[in-house]
């Protein structure tokens, strides 16, 4: 089977500026003074992994130990410092529920706005639509602005954007935590479907359950450094011993 | 290749960011996008009002071929519309933060977009200018149809400029700032407000004005426009020049720079 991301060697450093530097000004004097020295936060320390095509992958690990870092290296927000990234396929990532919605329009509009973020087309949205409406279940609200909207609502309009299509990729991110329990239902019935469609998807979370129902194989990340790869129940077993 | 590719996929995001951009500008304005028109036909009101009122330049002064009102509004049209674009597009990449630290975009999408943004405005202004033209029954020369060459220039010209400032503009904010006072002083070195005749007796004035690209692509436009007459090659190599390198510099500084950009948001 191929692979669908392969990370080689991958480590994300940070420059932790201790005062941020703002103005020209600022940026000179402590040039002159040699003091534009920042103290280096290494996220990920040498990562390598293979996701393999069609495999649903989990990641779990501790607040602050580089899965978000690691998924935005994935889906080319972050460009790793050193290493490389190989990714085969379209990514539709999750990052965040509704990153790119205005709020000041409607629904309806969002749905195009979005959709294009996402790379599709005005074409495929219009053929597209109202499956997308029909999975949010806001019929009546779908031309009234989104700030108006509660953030449960949003979440259900994002997510259903994001998986209208069929990626090679989903990356998603802590996401299924929004919403109430049948929208949570019917997201991982919506996952189902498109795994069962050949599509890989990467899932963080820290709900185990989540993970152990979902996942072929897991990897645990410590401090920037994988800890273990393996199957989902081996993993997840002992990341919940020694974390507790 | 890989370039034309992602900026197809990404084209209709350009779009959509165009009606979003205008949809949120014109959103509970009865006249709506109307005052794409009216409001240069207003400035030219007050400008010219306040000129012939105040500094006795009504009409044809200072060696005018045309009103001074045509050749203020004529002159305004382009420089508003690089002022715009440039000002616009500055704040593009910053703002767009949430969206480029979430999902993954080409971010010179940003930039670009402001500028087509300022180049609708600008052609809704345009009709303000004819209508001025048709009211004033200033002649209209056949040149008038190489009126797409000077905004091509301008357009070039600001793409560069923009993709340049979007840039600087994450790591020093301070250029947000010294901007409108830039361009202030960049308005009062393009002849707009004043005739260029006035500065025939400063030659050095002079110098100053032709290192100004502004000035050749104002000029062009009026040239064609309501001159009735076709620049020289010596005046497309100009513009042309002008804007190539502007989009050369602008491109070069936008890659080199582009993938730290998160980093700093």
């Amino acid at each position: 089977m191929s692979n669908a991301v392969e990370i080689k060697n991958v480590s994300m450093h940070f420059n932790m500026a201790k005062e941020k530097v703002d103005s020209i000004k600022e940026y000179l004097i402590k040039f002159f003074k040699k003091q534009l020295f920042f103290e280096k936060f290494v996220a990920l320390d040498d990562i390598n992994l293979e996701i393999k095509a069609g495999e649903v992958f989990g990641l779990v690990g501790l607040n602050g130990c580089g899965k978000s870092t690691l998924l935005k290296i994935i889906s080319g927000i972050y460009k790793p410092t050193t290493g490389s990234v190989k990714v085969n396929g379209t990514i539709s990532p999750l990052i965040e529920l509704g990153a790119g919605f205005d709020m000041d329009l409607t629904a309806r509009e969002n749905i195009y706005l979005n959709g294009a973020v996402l790379g599709y087309s005005k074409e495929y949205i219009n053929e597209k639509f109202d499956e997308i409406v029909d999975f949010t279940e806001l019929h009546q609200f779908i031309d009234i602005p989104m700030k108006n909207y509660s953030s449960g609502m949003v979440a259900r309009v994002g997510f259903a954007i994001a998986t209208v299509t069929k990626p090679d990729i989903l990356i998603v991110d802590e996401i299924l935590a929004v919403g109430d329990f049948l929208f949570q239902e019917k997201c991982e019935k919506r996952i189902d479907e498109l795994m069962s469609g050949g599509t890989t998807v990467i899932i963080v979370s820290h709900t185990i359950d989540q993970i152990k129902r979902l996942c072929d194989r897991v990897a645990w990340i410590e401090k920037g450094k994988i800890k273990m790869i393996g199957e989902t129940d081996e993993v997840c077993d002992l990341y919940t011993q020694t974390s507790v | 290749m890989k370039y034309f590719q992602t900026f197809l996929r990404y084209r209709y995001l350009l779009f959509n960011l165009i009606n979003r951009d205008i949809k949120v500008k014109y959103r509970r304005s009865i006249l709506g996008i109307l005052w794409s028109v009216l409001n240069p036909l207003l400035m030219m009101a007050v400008i010219s009002t306040v000129f012939s009122t105040l500094f006795g330049m009504g009409g044809k002064f200072g060696g005018l071929s045309v009103p001074f009102h045509i050749y203020y509004l004529t002159g305004a049209t382009i420089f508003n519309f690089v002022s715009e674009a440039t000002s616009t597009s500055m704040m593009s990449v910053f703002s767009a933060s949430q969206l480029i630290k979430k999902v993954y975009i080409p971010k010179y999408i940003f930039p670009l977009e402001k500028c087509m943004f300022a180049f609708v405005n600008m052609l809704f202004s345009l009709i303000a200018v004819f209508i001025v033209m048709v009211v004033s029954r200033v002649e209209f020369h056949a040149t008038i149809v190489l009126i797409f060459i000077p905004i091509i220039y301008a357009l070039i010209f600001s793409i560069g400029m923009s993709l340049l400032l979007s840039a600087l503009t994450v790591f020093f904010r301070d250029i947000l700032h010294i901007y409108s006072v830039f361009l202030t002083a960049w308005m009062y070195a393009t002849p707009i407000i004043y005739p260029l005749g006035i500065l025939n007796d400063h030659p050095k004035l002079m110098f100053i004005m032709k290192l100004n690209p502004m000035y050749y692509f104002v000029e062009y436009f009026r040239s064609v426009v309501v001159y009735g007459t076709i620049p020289g090659i010596r005046d497309n190599v100009v513009c042309l020049a002008c804007s190539i390198v502007m989009l050369i510099i602008g491109i070069a500084v936008f890659k080199a720079k582009q993938d730290k950009f998160v980093l700093y948001m």
